[in-house]
């Protein structure tokens, strides 16, 4: 029993030690730059899969193993400085939302580029040699490794610890990341620190995925994976804090050891439950702090939004018209994608209800898609429910999920709120993905189809038409609408809204759980339009699809979120006929996009 | 009539005490001024006032109500409005929207989802922007007007819900003098048309000495001084730790 608590308590202390070597890069790298990097997962799959091509072809023995294990580390840390002087380098000053997305686009060019060279298969590397053996404490064996990775997490932060006391380099990197408008007003080179700083976050990253070779198979999954982890870990520790990266790797190493014992089927959410309590109770993380200089926002200054035109009236009654017959004419499949495509509108439009009037950033909308479409899904396989009921429990359910998460979410700004909405998110994917008694797990719940009436599929394009589009035209006369006035106001000037008596919390509250509750009817169309739910309706890139969606409309206008829908999914949906690689294309097309068109498509037209 | 009693306000921050012991009252239509040197204590206690910040003793009575440590909405709902040293107004929103806003949100009826806001009476709006000397921009969004035109701006909405004290923080900085001199005629005019109490800080001299009624000095957080323009002009105490280092610019 001791020996048990010993060795869990230590496994817990490996995961720390790997988990802080990811978490610590990421921090220094948002520390300096201020930039959420989603590639530093990628960064970490690289090493692996660069660590695991150079286990398996040096030849064995302790110098090449290690040897391989840095060479892997400083390639890394290469890749990253080429994307930091190709891409980020051209940002930074861009709002975080686009930085968070370009970041994302490399993760999408990562992963086929990972495809593409090492093959879709697991790959397992060799032990590491000399310690393929294990250790007894009391009675319990442990793995002799994962002793040593413990020992190297310890030895990393050591050493970093000395670069940021005891160097000038480590010293400048402390310095701007309390305070960077001061380090560059007194001269220092900038491009060079920014330069250094990622080489350095992402050899550290690098470093931890050749490190998992031994320990685990190497697969194209771990970058998402990781970056949810370590997004926890920094966000826990405070954005910027080495120390506090350490401490929550230590608490979240714990957490997963002895959760796995208590609570076997809530580990994840435990995760995401301790972040959502920190961030409630210390919103800048355990040893964190607010940002000094300009308080980081998501909006400079807005550009008013104006009512259609005559002209754009005419030619959306045009559209709508036009869209109204196509069900007449057109052949299944084209039904099926327009289908997808109205759902997709209503999902945009939501997400664009907060982010462009509200001003808040989410990074997890795709959980109250998915709340919607599991409360409908849930209600037809356990209570035989019909689905007009189920279509309207679903968004019902998301409002509340909406008013719940929305909660803690209107209390935070910029990318502590962004964080906090993806931690919500997480926690809704876990427990569709644990809770498999209830949810069904991975293999999702089956058989969500809709009465006689709704099957064929020109009634299925008229009812998301009318649902999908009559959702988007409600949000839009919010938008307009007093209410609406309020949560532009609030965005533009808290100081002011609260001034003249308009409670901006409450405004920002409502405006999330309006959007959920929209966001829930979407997902519950699109269960009944697909027949089932799974887990990965409230993923990450569920997510990331909706903001995609958005900023290639464009935040500033009310129409963008229904070009950008539109244009997304047909985009998506050509890019998987054409290419096995499509992820990269897409990817390459979001960087572009926010390197060339910062206004999104809306944008085009209207000049400066 | 008293509209406004101040007693024994403080606040530190850190070791630092900020405000220390202020007490005064305020009239109905009366203008009062508080100056002072940079860091006197001017914002802090502005701030406690209208409830942006808690003051850690004292107490603040409007019109027989205690308003100490309410929130800057309440302190709002009970007839206090406030300008900032900053202006802060709504960039994306024109002119008019601005004003229609604080005269919704003075009826309670912010929580409305269907009746674009452009679509409400505008009259009262284009009354208030008339008053201020702005009705001509009233379609402009707040983020292209000059930053004189946008401390009136805020001047029609601090008077949106028909105010008993308005508190203006520096309102005639960043303007050119001429604006400055009509700016506060403006207030003046009004303050004493419907009875309207203002405090105001303000370090241009000629405007404070032109338009205020009282004037209170204060210095590293202590009321130094308190009377009538010319008292004050003539306090040698005022004239050594304030008007005198204005003579040595």
């Amino acid at each position: 029993m001791l020996g048990n608590l010993a060795v869990q308590a230590l496994s817990g202390l490996a995961s720390a030690a790997s988990l802080f070597l990811v978490a610590a890069g990421l921090t220094v790298i948002f520390g300096v730059t201020r930039i959420v990097n989603f590639a530093h997962g990628s960064f970490y799959m690289l090493g692996a899969y660069l660590g695991w091509t150079l286990a398996t072809n040096l030849p064995r023995g302790h110098v090449p193993f290690w040897g391989g294990v840095v060479l892997a580390a400083v390639i890394v840390g290469l890749v990253g400085v080429v994307v930091e002087l190709l891409l980020l380098r051209r940002i930074y000053k861009a709002p975080e939302l686009f930085q968070l997305l370009a970041t994302f686009g490399v993760v999408l060019v990562v992963q086929d580029a990972a495809l593409w060279i090492w093959g879709p298969q697991d790959l397992l590397g060799p032990r590491a040699p000399g310690l393929r053996g294990a250790v007894y404490i009391f009675d319990s064996r442990f793995p002799l490794y994962d002793l040593v990775l413990i020992g190297i997490g310890i030895a990393v932060f050591l050493l970093l610890w000395l670069l940021f006391q005891r160097t000038r380099f480590g010293i400048l990197v402390r310095a701007a990341t309390a305070d960077r408008e001061m380090v560059g007003a007194l001269g220092v080179n900038q491009r060079l620190l920014f330069t250094g700083v990622f080489f350095l976050g992402s050899a550290l990253a690098g470093l931890a995925g050749a490190l998992q070779v031994p320990r685990e198979s190497v697969n194209l999954q771990m970058d998402l994976a990781i970056i949810a982890e370590a997004f926890v870990v920094v966000v826990v520790g405070g954005l910027g804090s080495l120390p506090g990266a350490a401490l929550a790797a230590l608490l979240l190493g714990q957490m997963q050891a002895f959760g796995i014992l208590v609570f076997p089927q809530i580990t994840l959410v435990l995760v995401f439950l301790v972040m959502a309590a920190v961030l409630v109770v210390r919103p800048y993380g355990l040893l964190g702090r607010a940002p000094a200089g300009h308080a980081a926002s998501l909006h400079i200054v807005e550009p008013p939004i104006a009512p259609l035109s005559p002209r754009g009236r005419l030619v959306a009654a045009v559209a709508l018209g036009l869209a109204m017959l196509a069900p007449l004419v057109l052949a299944d499949y084209a039904l099926v994608v327009m289908t997808e495509i109205c759902v997709a509108i209503l999902f945009a439009a939501t997400l664009h209800f907060i982010m462009g009037p509200g001003g808040m950033a989410s990074f997890g909308h795709a959980a109250y898609f998915g709340i919607g479409a599991y409360g409908a899904a849930l209600l037809v396989k356990h209570l035989a429910a019909p689905m007009e009921l189920s279509l309207l429990a679903a968004p019902f359910a998301a409002g509340i999920a909406g008013l719940a998460f929305g909660w803690f979410c209107v209390r935070l700004s910029g990318v502590y709120a962004a964080m906090l909405t993806m931690a919500f998110a997480q926690i809704a994917w876990s427990t569709a993905f644990q809770w498999v008694a209830f949810t069904g797990g991975d293999n999702g719940i089956l058989g969500v189809w809709p009465p006689a009436w709704a099957v064929p599929k020109p009634v299925q394009a008229w009812g998301a038409l009318v649902l999908c589009l009559g959702g988007a035209f409600l949000l839009r006369r919010m938008i307009f609408a007093p209410f609406g006035a309020a949560l532009r106001a609030q965005r533009d000037s808290v100081l002011r809204a609260e001034a003249i008596g308009i409670d901006t919390m409450r405004t920002r509250w409502f405006a999330f759980a309006i959007a959920a509750a929209f966001a829930g009817l979407a997902g519950g169309l699109f269960a009944f339009t697909k027949g089932s739910v799974f887990p990965t309706y409230m993923n990450i890139s569920r997510s990331t699809d909706g903001l995609l969606m958005v900023l290639l409309g464009g935040v500033q206008t009310v129409t963008g979120p229904i070009i950008g829908a539109i244009a997304y999914t047909g985009l998506h949906e050509q890019l998987l006929r054409l290419t096995d690689l499509w992820r990269a294309v897409l990817g390459a097309i979001i960087i572009a996009l926010v390197l060339f068109f910062p206004r999104g498509l809306a944008g085009l037209g209207a000049k400066q | 009539m008293t509209l406004l009693v101040v007693e024994n306000l403080a606040k530190s921050f850190g070791g630092v005490h900020a405000v220390q012991g202020v007490s005064f009252s305020l009239a109905a239509g009366e203008l009062l001024a508080l100056i002072g040197p940079n860091g006197a204590g001017k914002s802090t206690c502005f701030n406690m006032l209208n409830g942006q910040l808690r003051p850690d003793q004292g107490r603040v009575v409007l019109a027989g109500q205690e308003i100490t440590g309410k929130p800057p909405r309440q302190v709002w709902r009970m007839g206090v409005g406030r300008t900032f040293q900053i202006t802060a107004t709504f960039a994306s929103l024109p002119v008019i929207e601005n004003v229609q806003l604080a005269l919704l949100s003075h009826r309670r009826r912010i929580l409305r989802f269907w009746k674009p806001l452009a679509a409400e009476d505008p009259a009262e709006a284009l009354a208030l922007l008339e008053r201020v000397g702005m009705a001509d921009q009233a379609q402009r969004p707040c983020g292209v007007l000059a930053y004189g035109d946008l401390k009136r701006v805020e001047l029609a909405i601090a008077l949106a819900n028909a105010p008993r004290l308005l508190l203006m923080d520096e309102p005639t900085a960043g303007m050119a003098p001429a604006e400055r001199v009509a700016l506060m005629a403006l207030t003046a005019r009004i303050a004493r048309e419907s009875g309207i109490g203002v405090l105001f800080t303000e370090h241009d001299m000629d405007v404070v000495f032109t338009h205020a009624d009282r004037i209170m000095v204060l210095e590293r957080g202590r009321l130094l001084a308190e009377g009538a323009p010319e008292a004050v002009r003539a306090d040698p105490r005022v004239r050594e730790v304030y008007l005198g280092h204005e003579g040595t610019h």
